[in-house]
């Protein structure tokens, strides 16, 4: 019980300079950025990571496919500046070029479980009844397999490809979004603003969809966030395993995968540097994730 | 009227004090400022505060949100939160200066001679350890009793505190019990070691009015028969106006007016306590006659005015801009912080 | 530094409510209206198929004549936030009629009511206007939003005059109506929770609780601003609080529950003077009293029996009243008048 809050309440007034939308935006980035450089940095970061994934292809010196028989295996020099691999391709080409795959695949399959589970975790969460039971079941069911044992026999069953890689860490995401939506939404189901929407003409789908959902996006968004690094390191992790992305595609898992066998005879530039980009990749993601929190909802700053 | 400079205010106190009665008093708060170091600037929480509680009185400090009243209780009770600065002042409880004190000297003093309970009893006790059980934590750290006597002592106190069948509900969770029950034994914690003064924070928020009457009156008769002083932080004057012996009122960090309870409610000096007499409701009230205090709180960051009720106020006059702000004593049980009282 | 902002502009126009007359005159030739008979809501506990019933609200009588404020008092559990809400149209009630202006509200269910066009005319104001504001809507949009759904109104000015009037009505400054509730102090919230219950000009207005989170002197300002509205809008309010000395300050008649049943209806005069039913004599001995300073009053001990299948021929206050007799566990009181407008539901009253 902290003695500072019935003075924090009332004197606690945030600064009210901007009264649009984007302008609240603007200033309250201006402030977690100053308080945070981390978060900064992070930003920074993935604008980096997808402007690689835009412009790979044309800012990669060499094409990512090129085999040269005469510099297999060669050390990073000036000329490949992060060496080549066993089939004499350059590495940073395909690094570079495998940041829209890797991204690419994140994202959907990201995108994908939020959209899906939020809208079945809000209404489970809302209506109740049957339809929480029965969806209840269903994620239960999803959660009950390891998970990513599940995405390989999704994977397995659908055919091996980057859309079915793509469906298969989609389901295995459903649940913990679905939960996430279910309980914000039973949180928020009997607040007055909810019966006060109920009588100002609101049927029940409406009052969900635009009273309550709005109000659950933002700790929504910081999971998603959050997971993202998650997602990346699914798809990566099923490439490596041999299912999903074949090669000679490039793509950091199956790079990883490639570059492995090398780890006895010192060629550490051929797994080194891809799991270097998944490193930094997931860790700007859970930056970006605490800092989004303070970003889109300013009363919940600490 | 004598106009005391702000930093004597513990003889005009002292004054009070003797002219009440001829014991010395349980507790002192003299002059305590304190600020809290936050984001956007340092907040002022408590300026100047002064007040003074006899043995077996029960003294109420009213105010509204915003005043410092349960900042002040929890400073005394040395819980305030880390983020605090103690800037001036001092508290002086039964002869020991506690803000002085170390943190463990602190430990052995409360619960065992500074006991204090708290809102929402509910959350206030430990929802999986059965209520006698906690009792006796008490007591195992404070008084000097013997193993197998806990249980005994524990069921005494919650006999003490009125509770019907203790035996069985020594046994209870907090979850089993009424909100009057738990708060019942909140009060049972708190006296198990018979503590010279107890701190009650809104004990009473909360309940429905004819628990809170019990409650009440349970506080009122354990403080008569066992001599014991009592803090009432409350926000309800007509709570305040039953049950204690002198209030202190409070306004933005700043105690404007102390004096017998019959006294402040029939004649008040300052013009905050006039207006929020006015504001309560009572049975003689009505709508017309309800008045409302014009502006806000000040913020308690920043540059603040030497009277804090200054631009609410319309008495103020140009006086009241002069620093610093200064005690005055209308009569023997009476001080007043305004430079133009009623 | 910024100035906080200052709520004086509206203190004073809400001074103007002392030369209206008190309350409307009621008239009891016309029928009431809203007529509330035999209500019940009862919700199942436990398992299934023991069939334990809790009951909430329990054959509640009352009526609210055109133009009445009438407070609904009791303590936690006593039924009055269900009746609230199953009178506001929120829950379907379990049997019994509600009766609005001649219409039968009780003929629908809760979902179909929301699109008939009587939904417009009883609204609510909710308690703790924190948790009553939508966070992520602005003012403006919280009280638009009726407008747009009972009324279909999309014209934007329309709605924007309707909305600005709304604000300036219940003395909001019109600079806030452009900000989000937690940029707003308690007092203003509230104003904005009242905002939004009257824009759609509603002809009753069920208030459950609308002070109790405010302070006293904020709390002052809103009362004055709700008894100004009551004339100038000529609203009826049922009036739900805990609270009796504010109930007193705006009703004319209050009815007081227990434990799902209505037990004493009177005149706020002659309920605080004269009460007969021995919780409400102990209800009124508990509100603090400074000029009662030491006297030994009436006290209630104990808690109320259980809500859960209550045994229909006893009182439900039995046990823990202090006076009891036989007739007590043979018999359930029922309402009765006593007295002009007075009725008890006691067997010693």
């Amino acid at each position: 019980m902290s003695a500072i809050d019935p003075i924090a309440r009332s004197a606690f007034k945030p600064p009210v300079r901007a009264s649009s939308a984007l302008g609240t935006l603007a200033q309250n980035a201006r402030y977690v950025f100053a308080e945070n450089k981390l978060t900064l940095v992070a930003v920074v970061i993935l604008v980096l990571l997808v402007v690689l994934a835009i412009l790979g292809p044309w800012l990669a010196p060499y094409d990512p496919l090129a085999t040269d028989g005469t510099a297999r295996l060669a050390p990073p020099t000036l000329k490949h500046w992060f060496g080549t691999d066993a089939l004499g391709r350059d590495m940073m080409s395909r690094v570079v070029v495998a940041t829209r795959l890797d991204l690419g695949m994140a994202v959907s399959a990201v995108a994908l479980s939020f959209t899906v589970g939020l809208a079945l975790g809000a209404s489970g969460g809302y209506f109740g009844g049957w339809l929480e039971r029965g969806l209840g079941r269903v994620m239960d069911t999803i959660m009950a397999f390891p998970l990513f044992v599940l995405a390989m026999g999704i994977v397995a069953a659908l055919g091996n490809n980057v859309l079915n890689i793509v469906i298969a860490t989609m389901i295995i995401n459903l649940p913990f979004y679905y939960r996430f939506a279910r309980g914000e939404v039973n949180i928020r189901r009997d607040m007055g603003y909810v019966e006060a929407a109920r009588m100002g003409g609101n049927s029940p789908m409406r009052a969900l969809m635009h009273h309550i959902v709005p109000n659950i996006l933002p700790p929504m968004m910081v999971q998603a966030s959050l997971n993202m690094g998650w997602a990346i390191l699914n798809a990566a992790g099923l490439s490596y395993i041999g299912l999903g992305v074949r090669a000679p595609t490039p793509e950091w898992g199956i790079m990883v995968s490639e570059g492995a066998s090398n780890i006895i005879s010192g060629e550490w530039w051929t797994f080194m540097f891809p799991g270097a980009a998944l490193v930094l990749a997931v860790f700007s993601f859970n930056l970006l994730g605490d800092g989004l929190r303070d970003l889109l909802d300013p009363r919940r700053r600490t | 009227m004598i106009a005391v400079p702000s930093g004597r205010v513990d003889t005009a106190l002292a004054d009070v004090v003797t002219a009440h009665s001829d014991s010395r008093p349980q507790l002192v708060v003299e002059s305590l400022s304190l600020d809290f170091k936050a984001r956007h600037g340092t907040v002022s929480a408590l300026e100047d505060v002064s007040l003074t509680v006899q043995r077996g009185e029960i003294v109420g400090v009213v105010g509204e949100s915003g005043s410092g009243k349960s900042v002040m209780a929890y400073t005394v009770m040395g819980l305030v939160d880390p983020a605090a600065r103690i800037r001036a002042g001092r508290i002086t409880f039964g002869g020991t200066d506690l803000l002085k004190s170390s943190e463990a000297e602190m430990a052995e003093i409360r619960g065992r001679e500074l006991a204090m309970i708290f809102q929402s009893p509910r959350t206030a006790l430990n929802p999986i350890r059965k209520v006698g059980l906690q009792i006796e934590d008490v007591l195992r750290r404070h008084a000097a009793i013997r193993s197998q006597d806990l249980r005994r002592h524990a069921i005494q106190a919650l006999e003490r505190v009125r509770i019907p069948d203790p035996e069985r509900r020594f046994d209870a969770y907090p979850f089993e019990l009424s909100g009057g029950m738990c708060q019942r034994v909140m009060i049972a914690m708190a006296l198990a070691c018979s503590p010279a003064m107890l701190i009650a924070d809104e004990p009473t928020t909360g309940l429905d009015v004819t628990t809170q009457a019990v409650i009440m009156d349970l506080i009122r008769d354990l403080s008569r028969s066992a001599r014991m002083s009592t803090l009432l932080i409350t926000h309800d004057l007509g709570l305040a106006g039953e049950y204690c012996d002198r209030i202190a009122v409070m306004h933005a960090g700043h105690v404007v007016e102390f004096a017998a309870t019959e006294t402040l409610l029939r004649e008040p000096a300052h013009p905050y306590t006039q207006q929020l007499l006015a504001a309560t409701p009572t049975p003689r009230s009505s709508v017309s006659t309800l008045t409302s205090i014009p502006g806000q709180l000040p913020d308690l960051r920043g540059n603040l005015p030497v009277c804090r009720f200054r631009h609410r106020c319309e008495r103020a006059l140009p006086l009241c801009d002069e620093p610093p702000l200064p005690w005055t004593r209308i009569s023997a049980d009476h001080v007043v912080r305004c430079r133009n009282p009623l | 530094m910024k100035k906080p902002i200052e709520a004086a502009p509206s203190a004073q126009r809400v001074n103007e409510s002392d030369k209206l007359p008190v309350a409307a005159v009621v008239d009891p030739k016309k029928p009431p209206l809203l007529s509330v008979n035999k209500l019940f809501k009862l919700y199942p506990v436990g398992p299934r198929r023991k069939g334990a019933m809790l009951h909430a609200v329990d054959d509640v009588q009352l009526d609210i004549a055109s133009g009445e404020c009438v407070g609904l008092v009791g303590e936690s559990g006593c039924g009055k936030s269900t009746l609230a809400r199953l009178l506001a149209r929120l829950i379907d009630p379990s049997s019994g009629q509600i009766v609005f202006d001649g219409h039968d509200l009780t003929a629908m269910t809760a979902e179909r009511f929301v699109r008939s066009p009587e939904r417009a005319r009883i609204q609510v104001v909710f308690q703790d206007p924190t948790e009553s504001l939508n966070p992520a809507f602005r003012v403006f949009d919280a009280i638009a939003d009726p407008l747009r759904r009972l009324f279909g109104i999309k014209d934007a000015p329309e709605l924007d005059r309707r909305v600005h009037e709304a604000a300036d009505v219940v003395g909001l400054p019109a600079e806030l109506v452009v900000r989000y509730p937690h940029q707003l102090s308690g007092g203003q919230r509230a104003r904005v929770g009242i905002a939004r219950a009257i824009v759609v000009e509603p002809s009753l207005l069920i208030l459950d609780e609308p002070t109790s989170a405010l302070d006293v002197s904020v709390q002052a300002v809103i009362l004055r601003l709700l008894a100004d509205l009551r004339d100038r809008l000529s609203m009826s309010y049922l009036f739900v609080s805990h609270d009796l000395n504010v109930v007193r300050l705006l009703c004319e008649r209050i009815v007081v529950m227990y434990l799902g049943r209505v037990i004493e209806v009177a005149t706020a005069e002659e309920l605080f003077t004269a009460p007969r039913h021995p919780y409400t004599q102990a209800l009124i001995a508990a509100i603090p009293d400074p000029a009662r300073r030491g006297e030994q009053r009436l006290r209630l001990e104990g808690s109320p029996t259980s809500p859960i299948d209550p045994d229909p021929d006893r009182c439900r206050f039995y046990g823990r009243c202090p006076q009891g007799s036989d007739r007590c566990v043979s018999a359930s009181p029922a309402l009765r008048t006593v007295g002009r407008g007075h009725l008890v539901a006691c067997h010693f009253a």
